[in-house]
């Protein structure tokens, strides 16, 4: 292929990645592949209680461990005040643990050694005395009457209860239930799963003991966040911190935290004067960092006999673990789960949330999710199909005579969200076409009468995505804004430099297209990057869909100022007015003789070379984009079963999907991400959990027990595009990667819902197991 | 101990204890990083080797095992400018995302094709069923084998977007 073959690359274009060329030849560079001179392997020593009081801990055997440097302790760390730290959520967390455990898997103690074989070798020798406590491990034991306290290091914490918060209005809401004809109700435990990505977290400290300048690398999906946090934790100078995030194995929110072991890592890099490598093996990653969900939900859905929708009730309890360490905006402390009125035009609707500690991990992330959005909209897709199925009303039509209408837009919900734009019909239809709904109808009511479970499965979520504005969403005071650097070079490539952080998502690509599309630089001559705080503008990171609608709308816009200082110089060169000038994509030509043109990259030599009087030399700069608003990318689900009703065996045998993100930049990324989020979509739905038996003990700390789909069981996935684009994106675009992982839970579940309503089955929580769906069917008295 | 391994067609050899597991062996003392590691109980196949042609776990083998024979990691499926097809079928159908899954898959593809030059779509989801990835949701890896076996087995020119520059 020759140069000039290559496409432009601008927005649309399903271009190839550029990123591939190194993945491709395993030359990616990921944290565990960085070797430092010197480089010394920590491992950490865990609780294997769930609640314990530790009596002592005795460090000599493993101290004396050939290879052995240091052995970190809570108490050492307790003298550098580093024992505890602050949770992006405002509590605190054990670093080391001093006084008690509170999970298992909680970090006691760190060996540092010259290799990672000898670090796990004397982690295996130091000697914990702990005193066994009773475990509570959800909310129903916490806040039980005289239940184990957990927080007893927290003054004033008289129980296990962390916080009450509520959203819209319990008036208006009870009043509208008092008119209902029908109330459908739905208790449902959205259940604890991992993100799980394929690469474990990790983080390789090199403190120069000369300067004092902290090279952190970490697998941090928030970089920048982390280096203020870090600054704020360690009280080391924010300038003297500096942190790289090399490739990035997956994160789907693992990777958002600040987990004890990059504390830890990082002092003893300090202590030692030596680069300190912690890297987690699978185990821990499951065990011990952000898991995600865990929501005990009861939602009430007030109907009018004709299935409109009145009002939306719902109480949560949350189990959050030891410590409240979710991971997200600051003002909201059950995230922004109070989008759960979804696609419905609900006039009114109030929400209560109570979160508990529990003796489990800590660290509520948002796994492939913004913020609890996820929760919120599997309860208010499953009560829908529920409430269809109690007034005897089609589960498509039962949404389409309650959608927000398209022409309502922007829509306030009764829980205070400006919706941006929709059109939830129009993604409906194409999905009820497309899966052969009417069809599936009639072969549906042809196996019902012959004692066969096949189900149809919808699920029109709406999702809430983009954070900021920086007005109402903050991660500790840090406003959540983007920013993008561009600096356009003589010869007119360009490198883009960016304060997100990609995991996967293909950012070297569809960022470059931006600028290919809004400067007129082909994609191929716009390098990007990201992770490395000394070399890019400050940003809070990649997780919530938010990188397209915040870094994605200042490479746009920083495109186009420089696209303006580009007219100035052109019309310097064409000696013609700026305002005679016309922009096509990559030329400036004078309006009525397109033969007098100058390309960009014309323009960006002359930026160098040959500017008018007076004009500040170059063609960079940067621009920090504050959204007016999050962006709402909404679709329709529609997923067909078959139950086989001797064994409970769930084949998911069509999977269609319809997603709404606005303008697409690159098309092919963004099906491949729906193909993702659809597939751990399918994972949550049906084989994903972190379960606890009695004790705390937590079963499903390995791949073994964790079940991932594998390519065998992931069903096949038709996706299918609406385009509404967003009023208030540069772009119009609007996230889109966590799109299905939000959106299709509901859908498979309705999809076994549906195919066993005849049997009066209402409810089966998550994960669907085989054995699960096999009582159900035997409880209602269905037989081989 | 010593261990002799041909690696990529290259002999090379280290003394390591006997307990050290094939794939520490290939990334630190090696120093190919290529092979990955994400489970530990060979549950995920990032860190899938061929040895002697053959799909192996190196994170449940020790080196010592491995003395002697040939092994291939993906740092050995390109011809210097020359890709394999699987890695050009990988680039062109979107195959890889965040690419911690990618060396481990593209070996065992390389494996399938080398025994079934044309296999279905069941025998390569069956095939890769051992390698989890948890970003594509598999389809388009399907599409990356399918690529690939339409190719052939002759090693392509790299598409201009992956070209060493």
């Amino acid at each position: 292929m020759s140069v000039e073959a290559r496409p432009h690359g601008g927005i649309g274009e399903s271009i190839k990645r550029k990123e591939d060329a190194r993945f491709l030849r395993g030359r990616g560079n990921y944290l565990d592949d960085i070797v430092l001179p010197g480089m010394l392997h920590m491992a950490i020593v865990r609780s294997p209680h769930a609640h314990a009081r530790i009596r002592g801990v005795d460090t000599a055997e493993a101290a004396a461990m050939p290879g052995v440097v240091a052995v970190v302790t809570g108490e050492l760390m307790a003298q550098h005040n580093l024992a505890w730290m602050p949770t992006l959520s405002g509590d605190t967390q054990a670093v080391l643990a001093t006084d008690k455990v509170r999970f298992q898997g909680q970090e006691v103690a760190a060996v540092v050694a010259t290799s990672k074989y000898a670090a796990e070798d004397a982690a295996g020798l130091v000697r914990v005395d702990y005193e066994v406590l009773p475990a509570i491990t959800g909310p129903q034991q916490a806040k039980a009457e005289g239940a184990p306290l957990i927080r007893d290091d927290k003054e004033g914490q008289a129980d296990n209860h962390i916080y009450h918060w509520e959203s819209g209005d319990q008036a208006a809401t009870d009043a509208a239930f008092m008119r209902a004809h029908r109330i459908v109700r739905l208790s449902t435990h959205y259940p604890r799963s991992h993100p799980a990505p394929l690469e474990t977290c990790g983080i390789l400290a090199d403190v120069d003991p000369a300067t004092g300048k902290a090279t952190l690398y970490m697998t941090s999906q928030a970089p920048h966040a982390i280096r203020t946090v870090f600054a704020l934790v360690t009280g080391l100078p924010e300038q003297n911190i500096r942190v790289i995030s090399p490739d990035i194995g997956g994160g789907f929110g693992n990777k958002v935290p600040v987990y004890p072991g990059y504390v830890v890592a990082t002092a003893a890099s300090l202590l030692i004067g030596k680069p300190v490598k912690w890297v987690e093996d699978r185990t821990e990653n499951l065990i011990s960092t952000g898991f995600a969900r865990d929501f005990h939900m009861t939602g009430e859905l007030a109907l009018a006999n004709d299935g409109r929708m009145l009002a939306l009730r719902v109480s949560l309890d949350s189990d959050n673990g030891a410590f409240f360490a979710d991971a997200q905006p600051s003002k909201f402390k059950a995230g922004l789960f109070h989008i759960v009125t979804g696609s419905y035009d609900l006039p009114a609707a109030h929400v209560t949330a109570d979160g508990y500690y529990t003796n489990k991990a800590p660290g509520g992330v948002a796994y492939r999710c913004s913020f609890r959005v996820t929760e919120a909209s599997y309860l208010i897709e499953r009560l829908v199909t529920n409430a269809a199925i109690e007034l005897g009303i089609d589960q498509a039509e039962i949404r389409l005579k309650n959608f927000v209408p398209k022409d309502a837009f922007p829509y306030t919900s009764a829980t205070g969200w400006v919706y941006d734009s929709g059109d939830y019909e129009g993604a409906m239809h194409v999905a009820l076409e497309k899966v052969g709904y009417a069809d599936l109808l009639r072969e549906q009511a042809e196996k019902r009468e012959r004692g066969e479970f096949m189900g149809i499965g919808l699920a029109s979520f709406t999702e809430v995505v983009g954070a900021g504005h920086g007005k109402d969403f903050d991660i500790l005071g840090l406003r959540m804004f983007d920013s993008a650097e561009l600096r356009v070079h003589p010869t007119g490539k360009a490198i883009l430099k960016l304060g997100v952080k990609s995991q996967g998502q293909g950012h070297e690509t569809t960022f470059a297209q931006i600028v290919a599309e809004e400067l007129g630089i082909p994609a191929a001559d716009v390098s990007v990057e990201e992770g490395d705080t000394d070399n890019t503008p400050y940003g809070l990171g990649t997780y919530a869909s938010r990188s397209t609608p915040t870094a994605g709308a200042a490479t746009a816009v920083i495109s186009r100022k420089l696209r303006e200082k580009g007219r100035k110089l052109a019309a310097h060169l064409l000696e013609a007015a700026e305002e005679d000038l016309e922009w096509e994509r990559g030329r400036f030509y004078v309006r009525g003789t397109p033969e007098r043109a100058k390309t960009i990259q014309d323009v960006a030599f002359a930026a160098y070379t040959n500017l008018p009087e007076g004009m500040e030399p170059g063609l960079e700069g940067v621009h920090y984009y504050d959204p007016p608003n999050m962006t709402y990318p909404f679709g329709t689900y529609a997923v067909v079963v078959d139950v086989d009703r001797g064994t409970g065996v769930v084949r998911t045998r069509r999977v269609v999907a319809v997603d709404d993100c606005g303008v697409r930049i690159n098309p092919m990324i963004v099906e491949a991400q729906i193909h993702g989020g659809l597939t751990e979509g399918w994972g949550i739905a049906f084989t994903e959990q972190i379960t606890f038996d009695e004790d705390g003990n937590c079963i499903g700390s390995n791949f073994m027990d964790y079940l991932l789909p594998t390519a065998w069981e992931t069903p096949k996935f038709e996706t299918f595009a609406t385009v509404t684009p967003s009023p208030h994106h540069p772009l119009g675009a609007k996230g889109v990667g966590e799109s299905a992982t939000v959106g299709s839970p509901a859908a498979y579940v309705n999809a076994v819902i549906d195919a066993l309503a005849p049997l009066g089955v209402r409810n089966i929580d998550m994960p669907v197991t085989s054995d699960k769906v096999w009582a159900a069917l035997r409880s209602a008295g269905v037989t081989e | 101990m010593n261990v002799t391994v041909t690696i990529n067609g290259e002999e090379r050899s280290a003394d390591v204890e006997p307990r050290v597991l094939l794939v520490d062996f290939i990334r630190t003392n090696l120093a190919l990083t290529g092979t990955h590691i994400g489970c530990d109980t060979s549950s995920c196949g990032a860190c899938t080797v061929l040895i002697d042609g053959e799909p192996v776990k190196s994170c449940t083998q020790l080196a010592v095992q491995a003395d002697g024979r040939s092994i291939t990691t993906v740092e050995g499926l390109a011809h210097g400018a020359q890709l394999d097809p699987i890695q050009v079928g990988f680039h062109e159908e979107h195959g890889l995302q965040c690419g911690f899954c990618t060396p481990g898959m593209m070996l065992v593809c390389r494996a399938l094709l080398d025994r079934n030059p044309d296999p279905s779509e069941d025998q390569i989801r069956w095939a890769i069923s051992g390698n989890i990835c948890r970003c594509t949701g598999y389809m388009n890896i399907v599409k990356a084998v399918q690529h690939a076996a339409r190719a052939g087995a002759a090693p392509e020119p790299a598409p201009a977007e992956v070209a060493q520059s």
